[in-house]
């Protein structure tokens, strides 16, 4: 009997996220492009179910414990996984391996083979390095070595070309890379799911998290929240959890009830009309997930909301209110999330940051103390997450092509939509995998953590 | 409480509602299909029915074009519930909402069917204009017509006069007058003062603002259209205020007047419905069960030769309903009378509370008893949030079911008037 490999379908044709992109990518607006030096932002590919993970090769360099561990991962996935590869072959990523660096000429003859193949490299193909904690690492040489990983990663991301991406995987000091949170990790690195991520680690600092049946179903059978869900980033979330495999609870306030009700429609879940800053609010979404589901198993804090103003206009309602939704609601329900049983088993919580609160941005004081703040809650609220098996994070989306972002004047979105290392915007979509990713069982390893989803931004970098 | 020969409860899930706004206001591009649709979508969005084929759906609207003879069929069609649900029209004027709810306990409690929505809907601003009957019969002449010559000879006879399309009738056809004359009458017969009827119309706008302020409606209601709450609401009305407007109905009694714009229903458009089920049917989805539709009584009265109240025919149902189960007023937390007009409720109060009255026209044997002020319309009723006619049943079914849930055995007690002398009271019971 022939064994046809479960990765039958090719890899989802990409699409342009703007006209600009639609535009430059015809055979007439590439010519164009090149002649006048204009950014070339290339279609990426996207991640759809049943969707191979890659078309072609995959190349593992390295000679580590590591590089045999993620060797073997790979082939048990099915990917034509190799060692060595000829001069004409194109790649559809590389991992390069560098867990067991110790002193700075130890990189050299890793990246030197890495540098072999980058022109082999295929559009929307991946790198991704493989390095040890550097805080883990008390000897100054040992600790340089691995800070030098990040550097090269980071100008990586800058150098890819054609919606390529590079990211790390950065290992805690005595985990094994077989654990299944690296696992996890990888095929979401590897996957069109972290098409917008780029020049991005991801830590690994445990031996939890579990590798579902169906990778394209990872969240089957699992009850996921998702507050201000009615439109935008927190809708597009509703869609990929449901696509996922969970069943959804959309949140959003009452006011916004109409549109909350189409997604809720749409993904074949419940709408949850509720105030997110109402003392109670935590106990009514335990109490609507126990009535209706028996569990819940992930929370998305993605309600937020903006009140612009220079700090020198700034009044005490466009401070409070963005700080009682954007920060002050999370802490009070995971509070209460934290305390009751119904979500004590590997529970995920995932909450929306910005690179407003990494970079700060100029009339956002409000928002940016905010969406930092989250990232402190997040890292703080890790060991208790950690105690049930559970983990927190947080996503910080850079400029996505949303309803808001279409509002901006068009100088200003032209140049924010470029600045940054695929010279285009994200999708709501791409927020959403990350977020999907993060609430999955196979993410169980990484807590703690915001990961940027801005296509590696300059801003904040 | 079972009804005798009940075979099982029917139980109130849920319920949604539109925000009721005032007519020819922000609903006014929408049509009654596009109100109860939105209605039907927030319920289905509130307890996941998406693809779930339902017993039955059945409601109506009071103010019906004849193009929508299949209204609820249609609007159900335009959600994702499982288009093998089948819908049907009822019309019972403003009972329309009670009567659908009502008639679908009855199929599940004889497990006819295991799940059901009834509702409503109305607009003033997608009232049918009619043609005037002079011209109806000529088009209908010049249809008949078999020859072009004797079709133009029909259509000549059309004058500008025909042309002026005609509003829905809201006075009761046998009397002429319109059901705020009639019950401006039975409001002085029964001696109902301008200040009672006052103070009933602040404490439901009252009532209903503090709901709304507690988010009571957080799970009730689902905004349309950019409304997210009932536009008709006055919280910051007073006495003082009320006082000055002028009588609108009854004014040919003068000084006696009692009836205005603000202890009376607004024209309103608007959408409710509910959702009923059996137990079974609300354990196997892991639903709510708020409260146990009892039972529900219809009555009419002798109004056309002003014998009794237009809007009176709810005495009657609820002698017989009261009887049936051996219940006193005193045995009701709440109670919820539609306020079609504030006379109406305190008039219907004041029959229950005479004893000629119940011995004579109810045939008790005596008053049928005092209903505590404290335990009535708690939440807001129609002077405060609207009156759109046929969604006003779904409206009360729904809030009341919340109030008495999670009071297990404590009873809720409904009336609703209508047009042409009818009215129905139904019990509900907490879970």
């Amino acid at each position: 009997m022939i064994q046809r490999s479960p990765q039958s379908r090719p890899a989802a044709q990409p699409r342009p996220t703007d006209t600009y992109t639609a535009l430059v990518n015809t055979e007439l607006g590439r010519r164009i492009g090149r002649a006048l030096g204009l950014p070339r932002p290339a279609p990426l590919r996207r991640h759809t179910p049943g969707a191979a993970l890659a078309d072609g090769p995959v190349l593992v360099l390295g000679e580590t414990s590591g590089a045999e561990d993620i060797a073997q991962l790979l082939l048990r996935w099915g990917l034509d996984v190799r060692r060595h590869i000829g001069d004409e072959e194109r790649l559809s990523g590389v991992v390069a391996c560098f867990d067991a660096v110790s002193a700075p000429g130890d990189l050299q003859e890793t990246v030197l083979r890495l540098a072999d193949v980058q022109r082999q490299i295929a559009p929307s193909g991946r790198v991704i390095t493989v390095l040890r904690d550097p805080q883990d690492a008390r000897d100054p040489s040992v600790r340089a070595a691995r800070r030098a990983v990040e550097g090269l990663t980071r100008s990586l991301g800058r150098e890819m070309r054609a919606g390529a991406t590079a990211n790390g995987v950065v290992l805690q000091e005595s985990l094994d890379a077989a654990a299944p949170g690296v696992a996890g990790v990888l095929r979401f690195l590897l996957s069109g799911r972290s098409a917008f991520v780029s020049g991005q680690f991801l830590s690994v600092d445990s031996v939890n998290g579990t590798l579902p049946e169906d990778w394209d179903r990872p969240l089957a059978g699992q009850v996921a929240v998702v507050t201000g869900a009615a439109r935008g980033i927190g809708a597009a979330i509703a869609r990929t959890l449901r696509r996922d495999g969970a069943q959804v609870i959309a949140v959003d306030v009452p006011a916004a009830g109409e549109a909350l009700a189409a997604v809720a429609n749409e993904v074949g879940g419940t709408a949850l009309q509720l105030d997110i800053t109402a003392e109670d609010a935590g106990d009514r979404i335990l109490e609507h997930a126990e009535q209706r589901h028996g569990r819940l198993d992930v929370v998305i804090h993605n309600a937020g909301i903006t009140r612009d103003k220079l700090l020198a206009h700034m009044d005490a309602s466009r401070w409070s209110s963005v700080i009682a939704v954007n920060l002050e609601a999370q802490l009070r329900i995971n509070r209460r999330l934290l305390a009751s049983e119904l979500f004590s088993h590997a529970p995920r919580i995932v909450s929306l940051a910005s690179t407003s609160g990494i970079a700060g941005n100029r009339g956002q004081t409000n928002y940016a103390a905010s969406k930092a703040g989250v990232m402190g809650m997040v890292a703080a609220s890790a060991p208790e997450l950690e105690s049930r098996h559970g983990t927190i994070n947080a996503v910080a989306p850079g400029f996505i092509e949303t309803e808001m972002t279409a509002k901006m004047p068009m100088v200003a979105r032209e140049v924010a939509r470029r600045l940054n290392s695929l010279s285009q915007g994200g999708l709501p979509e791409d927020v959403a995998e990350t977020v999907a990713f993060l609430a999955s069982p196979a993410a169980g390893g990484t807590s703690g953590m915001t990961l940027r989803v801005c296509g590696q931004n300059l801003i904040g970098a | 409480m079972h009804t005798v020969d009940a075979p099982r409860d029917a139980v109130i899930i849920g319920g949604n509602r539109i925000p009721f706004a005032r007519a020819h206001k922000a609903y006014a591009g929408a049509s009654t299909q596009d109100m109860l649709t939105s209605a039907l979508n927030g319920l289905v969005a509130r307890f996941a029915l998406q693809g779930e084929q339902l017993g039955a759906v059945a409601g109506g609207a009071v103010l019906k074009h004849p193009k929508n003879f299949n209204l609820v069929r249609e609007s159900l069609l335009g959600t994702p519930l499982d288009p093998r649900t089948p819908a049907h029209d009822v019309q019972m004027a403003c009972a329309t909402g009670m009567e659908a709810i009502g008639s679908l306990a009855d199929k599940i409690r004889l497990g006819r069917i295991d799940s059901a929505v009834g509702g409503g809907v109305d607009s003033i601003s997608d009232a049918p204009l009619v043609v005037s009957d002079a011209l109806r019969g000529i088009l209908m002449e010049a249809n008949r017509a078999k020859t072009a010559g004797q079709r133009l000879k029909a259509l000549a006879r059309i004058r500008p006069g025909h042309l002026a399309p005609q509003a829905p009738g809201v006075d009761e056809p046998r009397t002429g007058m319109s059901m705020g004359e009639h019950m401006a009458v039975t409001a002085h017969q029964w001696g109902i003062t301008r200040t009672e009827q006052d103070e009933l119309a602040l404490a439901s706008h009252q009532n209903l603002a503090a709901a709304w302020d507690r988010g009571f409606f957080d799970d009730l209601v689902t905004p349309f259209r950019r409304v997210a709450k009932d536009d008709n609401l006055r919280p910051d009305s007073t006495l003082e205020k009320l006082a000055t407007l002028s009588p609108v109905f009854g004014r040919d009694l003068g000084e006696e007047a009692t009836m205005t714009a603000a202890n009376s229903t607004a024209l309103t458009d608007g959408a409710a419905t509910v959702l009923l089920g059996s137990e079974e049917f609300a354990e196997s989805r892991d639903l709510p069960q708020l409260a146990t539709f009892v039972d529900h009584e219809l009555a009419a009265t002798d109004f056309v030769d002003g014998a009794e109240g237009l809007l009176m025919a709810p005495t009657r149902a609820a002698a017989r309903m009261l009887t049936r189960h051996g219940l006193t007023f005193d045995d009701f937390e709440y109670v919820e009378i539609h306020e079609a007009f504030a006379s109406t409720v305190l008039a219907q109060m004041k029959a229950w509370e005479d004893a000629e009255y119940c011995r004579e026209h109810l045939g008790l044997d005596g008053a049928l008893g005092r209903i505590d002020r404290s335990r009535l319309n708690v939440d807001g009723s129609s002077l405060a949030a609207g009156h759109p006619f046929a969604a006003t049943g779904g409206r009360i079914v729904a809030s009341l079911a919340k109030r008495l849930h999670g009071k297990p055995g404590k009873l809720g007690f409904i009336s609703v008037c209508a047009a042409g002398g009818q009215g129905i009271t139904a019990i509900l019971e907490g879970r």
